[in-house]
């Protein structure tokens, strides 16, 4: 079976909310949409307070190429916009909304068929996806119409749908090939369109059998779509491993994706397009795993976007008394919440919720050169020489072991026998070595 | 026997004789021309390698100097007027006197007066942290505690207070060199001028939220209330974005702001203590002090 | 309100950690540990307890009362140190030469360059070659195992294979010849039980620990293998050029430290490599020496000097020796 070449850990895969079937949350009573749900521009607002908003109706434009409209996710009156904390308890500009009712805008489809015809041509599949506002939900939030244009001189040859969901805890992609696999298929069938590619992939790691089973069903319907299980391991969901993984070829040292032909879209992001595409519905909506080995209760949730975190919290049995972290994302590369009062984006995934034992760190003790780090990077870095370099803040010679590779994965930390903070130290000198690179006159 | 002896003296004479011929082509061949003058100048630089110039080190410092031909551009914070005095003598050039500077920490938020709001586990690093998020408090602008100023500084002029959870400068052995400045990734560390026997006066607050806001997450906070601002008789003191700054090329020291500041984010250092009066305001450093005319 | 955790991400530890590695090797080292009890009975047990003690001890008094910073003996990296070292001694020690061996092992080679991780030889080495140097003739007073496998071990009486074949080809005998007299150099007795150091007597015992070490991914087979590659194929070429002068490669295998110096000596995470080629080049660089020591140098074994001197080269090793870039270079 197919995995990734280098490196690589395994951790327990704790995928407790797996037969959760997908809820539908209540509407908040007052949504924050933030400006800032994508990578990139902030998007810039279109509404004034005191406007009346309805479910899915535009509320901000892209605020420049690499950029994304927002749509708001509830009907009712704009309250303020302005800054609000967000879940690391940053200000970020948004859209309040106090929700009245439930209207949506009447160009949304909101039927429950499957529409398998795809009507629009390349040129308006991507337009509509930009129009809908949908960016990558595999945690990096890239606007997907952008990834669907390839720069001139590169030609796209395969679509690799993500469904490894390497991430311990992580099911929301799960319950979503579960649930709407045909949908799956069609979205990848239109990105495939979209790109004029005749190959599309979906990979899915072995831990997810039925999943793999229940979309493999369609691959007869659906030619040229073909389902990739691949064996276990993280973190098989990063761009370039999976790429590497599938179809064996690796994306170079700071190139993108389409240097090996190929476009990467997360499950979360195909469902999107589908339903932008076929259904004419803008992304305001996500699927989110609240979970936890001491959570009240394993849920996968449809929420608006905008929904205080606290509010869903709530809703799913509160905090556990044992939590001691919670996070916003998988175990290995989520961020932590400081701030629970912040709302949920596009890219929210999950209410991870871990325990003093599982999370807190343990103290730092000398390293003792096992070499483990090396071994578990899947990009081929020396972790435990980056850490070093980068405590001095020798830049030339992080750049010379090629820190700007790092993936930020927390293979090496994950795995570290002295507890070292390796990936704290390499991703912050990561950052400025880039900014060095960047800035650095073209010859 | 006596072979042996001059078998061993004759060796190592020939041994001696080549190396030094060696040596001396080697010497010859790669010898660098160098200004005499860098010597010179490298001579009477303090020879810390701080690089506050904004130079690699004294050394490079001494090379621009001579390169430079001036020294409008180029100055040693570390060595101050008197080591600038002394360059300029040696190289015939002239020298504008500049006032002697001191870093400030612009933060009071103690443990007391900010309430941790949640636990940082990471390295202990305020670059790592702040790039994380926000801070383990209320206040976005308040120092993160975890000493990356400390570590900058090489002349342990800077400690942290395990009380406070502040670093505290210590203005003998500042040499405002800047690199304290550098590292913080809050910009809370200003180079304000030493002053008039050591005395300043600053905003210890960098807080830019509504005063409610502020207040809320910080009993020290500067709340952008105005009051200094309208105390100030020399207009050296004004509020942007809810914070008050007071620029220390006008102030004159009178302390009207500080008795006016209803917070106490306003800080007097070394003042002599005022008799009476004013005295029971809560001053977080320094003794309290009286305001004397404007 | 509770405060909860923020920091970075991994959120998640894997289960490993230091003090578990120094478990798992020292699990490894059991059987070893075993058959010396078995062969040599109370003066193994009393060199393993005394070299333990004398490590942790010697760790312990110079990370509290002279380094004064934080003890570091739980991570049990210096239990390691005293077994291995024990191991490495002829059975008969006396009791002080296993204690200033250890005192060398902990407070010279590894305190001095700054405690676990940072030193540059391997401890339990300059201990042993300390000792070998300074004491040799209680270093080399080999004790016969007691008769285990029926066969009498008497032939060889006090001396170790290697040293056997080199005083006996330094006598002008050829290897046929020497073999020929010397019943206890047949290869059974070599795998299960001979004369030599307390812990390399049993070759099967070590074999059964580097299982352990590699199921347990504890160390990668890298540095044994071509340990073991090299020394068979230069003792191989030697061997095949000349039979009556150079002993044959498995004869080299199986005798001296070169078990127990591959397999827990030469994989010690400090002192070597971390790179796959890195660890190939070393231990090659290990193979050769070994050969070259044993058949050309002063020495009948050369398998310590040998790490020794290639330990030297770790860092330059690390420095060379990158691993397998994920990446090419941008277009």
């Amino acid at each position: 079976m197919k995995t990734f070449s280098i490196g690589g850990v395994h951790p327990n895969d704790y995928k407790l909310a797996a037969d959760a079937p997908i809820e539908n949350l209540p509407i908040p009573d007052i949504a924050y949409i933030s400006m800032s749900q994508h990578l990139g521009v902030p998007a810039i607002p279109v509404v004034a307070v005191g406007d009346k908003v309805k479910v899915g109706q535009l509320i901000a434009n892209a605020g420049g190429f690499i950029s994304a409209p927002v749509h708001s996710s509830v009907s009712g009156t704009v309250k303020k916009i302005g800054p609000v904390k967000d879940l690391s308890g940053k200000e970020v500009n948004t859209v309040t909304i106090e929700t009245e009712g439930d209207e949506w805008i009447d160009t949304i489809d909101r039927s429950g068929d499957i529409v398998r015809e795809i009507k629009l041509d390349s040129k308006q599949i991507i337009e509509r996806i930009k129009e809908c506002g949908v960016v990558g939900l595999g945690g990096a939030t890239f606007p997907t119409c952008v990834k669907l244009s390839p720069p001139p001189g590169c030609k796209a040859e395969f679509l690799i749908i993500n469904g490894a969901e390497c991430e311990p805890y992580l099911t929301s992609d799960y319950r979503v090939m579960m649930e709407m696999p045909e949908q799956i298929i069609i979205g990848a069938a239109i990105m495939m369109k979209a790109l004029g590619v005749s190959k599309g992939f979906i990979g899915v790691e072995d831990n997810k059998p039925e999943a793999i089973e229940k979309l493999g069903a369609f691959e007869k319907d659906y030619p040229g779509i073909k389902v990739v299980p691949l064996k276990k391991k993280y973190p098989q969901g990063g761009e370039k491993q999976l790429i590497d993984a599938v179809v064996g070829r690796k994306v170079p040292s700071m190139g993108l994706p389409i240097a090996t032909g190929s476009v990467v879209q997360n499950i979360g992001t195909t469902l999107a397009v589908y339903e932008a595409v076929q259904k004419n519905k803008p992304l305001f909506e996500g699927i989110m795993t609240v979970t936890g080995n001491c959570a009240p209760g394993q849920k996968n949730f449809r929420h608006r976007v905008g929904t205080p975190l606290s509010k869903i919290a709530e809703y799913a049995g509160g905090i556990p008394e044992e939590a001691v972290k919670i996070l916003s994302g998988g175990p290995m590369m989520g961020k932590a919440i400081s701030n629970m009062d912040a709302p949920t984006l596009k890219g929210s995934s999950s209410i991870l919720y871990l325990t003093e034992e599982q999370t807190k760190r343990k103290e730092e003790t000398f390293c003792i050169k096992c070499g483990k780090c090396i071994q578990a990077c899947p990009m081929g870095l020396e972790p435990y020489l980056l850490n070093k370099l980068g405590r001095i803040n020798d830049m030339e010679g992080l750049e010379e072991n090629r820190i700007f590779d790092c993936i930020e994965c927390g293979c090496c930390q994950f795995t570290c026998p002295a507890y070292i903070p390796l990936l704290d130290t390499i991703r912050i000198q990561k950052g400025r070595v880039m900014r060095i690179i960047k800035n650095r006159p073209k010859k | 026997m006596t072979n042996i002896i001059i078998f061993t003296i004759l060796t190592l004479s020939l041994l001696g004789l080549v190396l030094a011929i060696v040596l001396y082509y080697v010497a010859k061949k790669f010898k660098v021309k160098e200004d005499p003058r860098i010597d010179i100048v490298e001579a009477i630089m303090p020879g810390a390698n701080c690089g506050g110039c904004g130079q690699a080190g004294c050394r490079a410092f001494a090379e621009a100097v001579v390169k430079a031909g001036n020294l409008d551009t180029l100055f040693c914070p570390v060595g101050g007027n008197d080591v600038m005095k002394k360059v300029a003598g040696a190289m015939g050039y002239e020298v504008a006197e500049k006032d002697p500077m001191v870093a400030v920490v612009r933060c009071s938020g103690s443990f007391e007066k900010r309430p941790r709001t949640n636990i940082y586990d990471g390295r202990s690093s305020c670059a790592v942290m702040s790039s994380l998020y926000a801070g383990d408090t209320g206040c976005l602008y308040g120092c993160l505690g975890q000493g990356d100023c400390v570590s900058a500084c090489k002349f342990g002029a800077i400690s942290m207070d395990p009380e406070t959870g502040l670093p505290v400068v210590d203005e003998e052995k500042c040499t405002a060199c800047g690199a304290c400045v550098a590292a913080c990734p809050k910009n809370i560390i200003e180079l304000r001028k030493k002053g008039f026997k050591s005395r300043r006066l600053y905003v210890s607050c960098m807080n830019q939220e509504k005063g409610g806001v502020a207040r809320k997450s910080c009993a020290a906070a500067c709340i952008g209330c105005g009051l200094c601002e309208k105390a100030c008789p020399f207009d050296a003191v004004h509020v942007n974005n809810f914070l008050a700054y007071i620029d220390f090329t006008k102030c004159k020291l009178c302390r009207k702001c500080y008795d006016a500041c209803p917070t106490g984010a306003i800080h007097a250092l070394n003042f002599p203590p005022r008799p009476a009066a004013a005295a029971v305001k809560p001053a977080a450093s320094a003794e309290p002090v009286s305001g004397t005319a404007n | 309100m509770k405060k909860f955790l923020v920091s970075p991400s991994p959120h998640f530890h894997g289960r490993e950690n230091t003090r578990r590695i120094m478990r798992d090797v020292i699990i490894a080292l059991l059987p070893a540990v075993a058959v010396s009890i078995v062969y040599f009975g109370i003066s193994a047990i009393k060199l393993v307890v005394l070299g333990v003690v004398t490590c942790v001890l010697t760790e312990f008094i110079i990370e509290k009362y002279m380094l004064r910073r934080k003890v570091t003996v739980n991570d049990l990296s210096a239990t390691v140190t005293g077994i291995l070292l024990a191991l490495n001694m002829p059975a008969s020690s006396p009791w002080w030469a296993i204690v200033i061996g250890s005192v060398v092992a902990i407070g010279i080679a590894k305190m001095t360059f700054g405690g676990i991780g940072q030193n540059i030889f391997n401890p339990a080495l300059v201990g042993r070659v300390f000792l070998l140097v300074s004491f040799p003739v209680v270093m080399t007073n080999w004790s016969v195992p007691h008769s285990f496998l029926g066969t009498s071990l008497d032939a060889v009486s006090g001396a170790t294979p290697l040293v056997l074949v080199k005083e006996a080809l330094d006598g002008g005998q050829t290897v046929p010849q020497i073999f020929a007299a010397n019943p206890g150099l047949s290869y059974s007795q070599l795998l299960f039980a001979r004369i030599g150091s307390a812990g390399e007597v049993s070759t099967v015992a070590l074999l059964l620990g580097f299982v352990y070490l590699l199921a347990r991914k504890v160390i990668r087979p890298y540095i044994t293998f071509s340990i073991w590659g090299s020394a068979i194929l230069l003792s191989g070429i030697l061997w095949l050029a000349n039979p009556a002068e150079f002993t044959d490669p498995l004869f080299n295998l199986l005798t001296g430290g070169m078990m127990l110096g591959s397999i827990f000596m030469a994989t010690d995470y400090t002192t070597s490599p971390m790179n796959k080629w890195g660890m190939i080049i070393f231990g090659t660089g290990i193979g050769f020496l070994t050969i070259l020591i044993r058949r050309f140098g002063a020495y009948p074994e050369g398998v310590s000097f040998a790490i020794l001197i290639m330990n030297a080269t770790v860092p330059l090793l690390n420095k060379w020796c990158k691993p397998e870039r994920f990446a090419k270079e941008a277009r």
